[in-house]
């Protein structure tokens, strides 16, 4: 079986790329959800209806439509094994529910891996664009322009009324989707974090970690995005979210400031100590790995540590999930072996790093 | 057990907050919980609207004897999946996208509740979304009109009209 490029590097090309406010946004992303008229939802389809709209739909990504953004590559889930499914959950380029729960699911995706348009998620078409730093606006042009070469070929489901309509009703209307992914460690680590989380939820955003959905925030990363997707047009959305994003990445940077005023020596100590450990720690699980990178992806923002690049946190946040562990190392592992191996690739990353003097 | 916040009391409120699917728990004393100054936080907003969502499904705004006419629990069925309204709530999914026009009675005040709104406000396809977009163009082509008339251009005025009958048809067709 030809092995898949996305499987082979954990960063994709687009997330080498630097972004305005990269220190704190990491990435940027928009999703929009469409579904074609006469056709019943993933949902209710049955297994050769799935196929007609997969067929439908990877024929316009096929069709050089696409070319003028980049080449896209169509990929059939049904053609990938499950650890294959696992290394795109983490690294973003798939959602969870079309790796796991997709009848005649496929994903149609940009070389740099920047746009992955996805087909039968829960809904239809599922455009997804990710950038890195702060861009939202930027990912924004490139979805609606791609809604606008899928929306020439085929027939959306579309009510006056009611906007684009969605399996879901909490995504019907614009069907859009802006999230944006932050490490917010020195607020954390001042106990603001939950004051701030709880008062963006009442402007109708939504936090979650890293993973998405149900996911827990390691690594004090977080997901906000939009929860309202009726009533309020795309900019309309767009703009609010930026505005608090704005103001959060305004509160990390005050926070990191006055870290460093009023306990620079202490913050000094928790980062090394971080970055010491996983120089020589023999097991590391998930959870402290996500904890002593941020540690250490903090220390390099403040300028404590020298020789270790931003992008290599970024990298090694991915590259220590356990599909991405098992993909690196050609083996299935037990959890326990996962906390060896993930503890020896950390080690190695961050030597070679030395080595080059983090260039 | 102990309060999680001064670590010296015994904890007395005990609450869940789910926000996203993504669930903490708190175990606090009562002098934390008023020094935080949030009452019980997360009971307002932090819920998930997905765990919600088939609860506000059943919420009827007219109370069960509201709407004249109908008799009780008649079964709401969308006529091209067969999907009805009951399996909608109880899973918080569409079947098709004509369920949107038959279960359009119940809807507003779901997504009242979920939006804050029930109408589409943002981007319009140019294809599907057609018969809006024609009548938006129709609005600009008859002000148009009143101005090419009142400036005494008649000849592009008639050529106004003309576009303007065109649509009108247009949309009568459609």
């Amino acid at each position: 079986m030809k092995s898949h490029r996305f499987s082979e590097q954990a960063l994709s090309d687009w997330m080498k790329g630097d972004g305005p406010e990269s220190d704190i946004v990491i990435s940027s992303r928009i999703r929009i959800a469409r579904n074609l008229n006469h056709h019943p939802f993933p949902l209710l389809a049955t297994k050769e209806q799935s196929l007609e709209v997969m067929e439908q739909l990877a024929a316009i990504g096929a069709s050089g439509k696409l070319e003028p953004i980049g080449h896209f590559d169509t990929i059939v889930l049904s053609d990938l094994t499950e650890l294959e499914k696992r290394v795109l959950v983490e690294k973003h380029l798939i959602s969870p529910n079309l790796a796991n729960e997709s009848r005649g699911g496929a994903f149609i995706l940009s070389d740099n891996e920047s746009v992955s348009i996805m087909i039968n998620e829960e809904d239809h078409l599922r455009i997804q664009c990710l950038y890195p730093g702060f861009q939202i606006q930027e990912a924004w042009t490139l979805a609606n322009r791609i809604d606008d070469i899928f929306e020439a070929e085929t027939e959306y489901a579309f009510d006056e009324k009611r906007g684009y309509l969605t399996t879901c009703p909490t995504n019907v209307g614009t069907g859009i989707r802006v999230s944006i992914m932050v490490h917010l460690p020195a607020l954390v680590l001042s106990s603001q974090i939950n004051r701030i989380l709880q008062a963006v939820t009442q402007v109708g955003l939504a936090v979650r970690g890293l993973y998405g959905e149900g996911s827990e925030a390691l690594g004090n990363v977080f997901q906000i995005s939009n929860q309202i997707t009726l009533g309020q047009s795309e900019s309309e959305i767009i703009d609010n979210l930026y505005s608090v994003a704005k103001q959060i990445i305004e509160h990390e940077k005050a926070a990191r400031i006055r870290l460093l005023a009023e306990s620079k020596l202490r913050i000094e100590d928790r980062v090394k100590r971080s970055y010491g450990i996983l120089s020589y720690a023999a097991i590391m699980d998930t959870k402290e790995a996500a904890q002593r990178l941020s540690d250490v992806r903090l220390g390099v923002d403040l300028g404590l540590l020298d020789n270790i690049t931003p992008q290599v946190m970024n990298e090694l946040m991915i590259m220590t999930q356990p599909g991405f562990l098992q993909q690196v190392f050609k083996e299935t592992m037990n959890a326990e072996q996962r906390d060896y191996r993930r503890a020896e690739l950390i080690r190695k990353q961050l030597r070679s790093q030395m080595e080059h003097g983090g260039a | 057990m102990i309060c999680q916040e001064c670590g010296k009391k015994p904890a007395t409120l005990h609450f869940t907050k789910i926000v996203g699917g993504e669930k903490t728990e708190f175990h606090i004393c009562e002098a934390c919980a008023r020094e935080r100054g949030e009452g019980i936080p997360g009971t307002a907003n932090g819920f998930s609207i997905h765990s919600l969502l088939s609860g506000l499904l059943d919420f009827d705004p007219s109370g069960t004897s509201g709407s004249a006419g109908t008799k009780p629990c008649p079964v709401i069925r969308c006529d091209e999946c067969g999907f009805t309204y009951a399996q909608f709530s109880k899973i918080g999914r569409f079947g098709c996208s004509a369920c949107y026009k038959h279960f359009s009675d119940k809807l507003d005040p779901l997504l009242k509740r979920v939006h804050g709104s029930t109408v589409h406000t943002g981007k319009i396809p140019k294809r599907s979304g057609g018969q809006l977009q024609n009548k938006r163009e129709l609005d600009q082509l008859r002000r148009e009109l009143y101005d090419r008339i009142e400036q005494e251009e008649f000849e592009s005025a008639a050529q106004i009209r003309d576009r303007i009958r065109e649509l009108e048809r247009k949309i009568a067709e459609l």
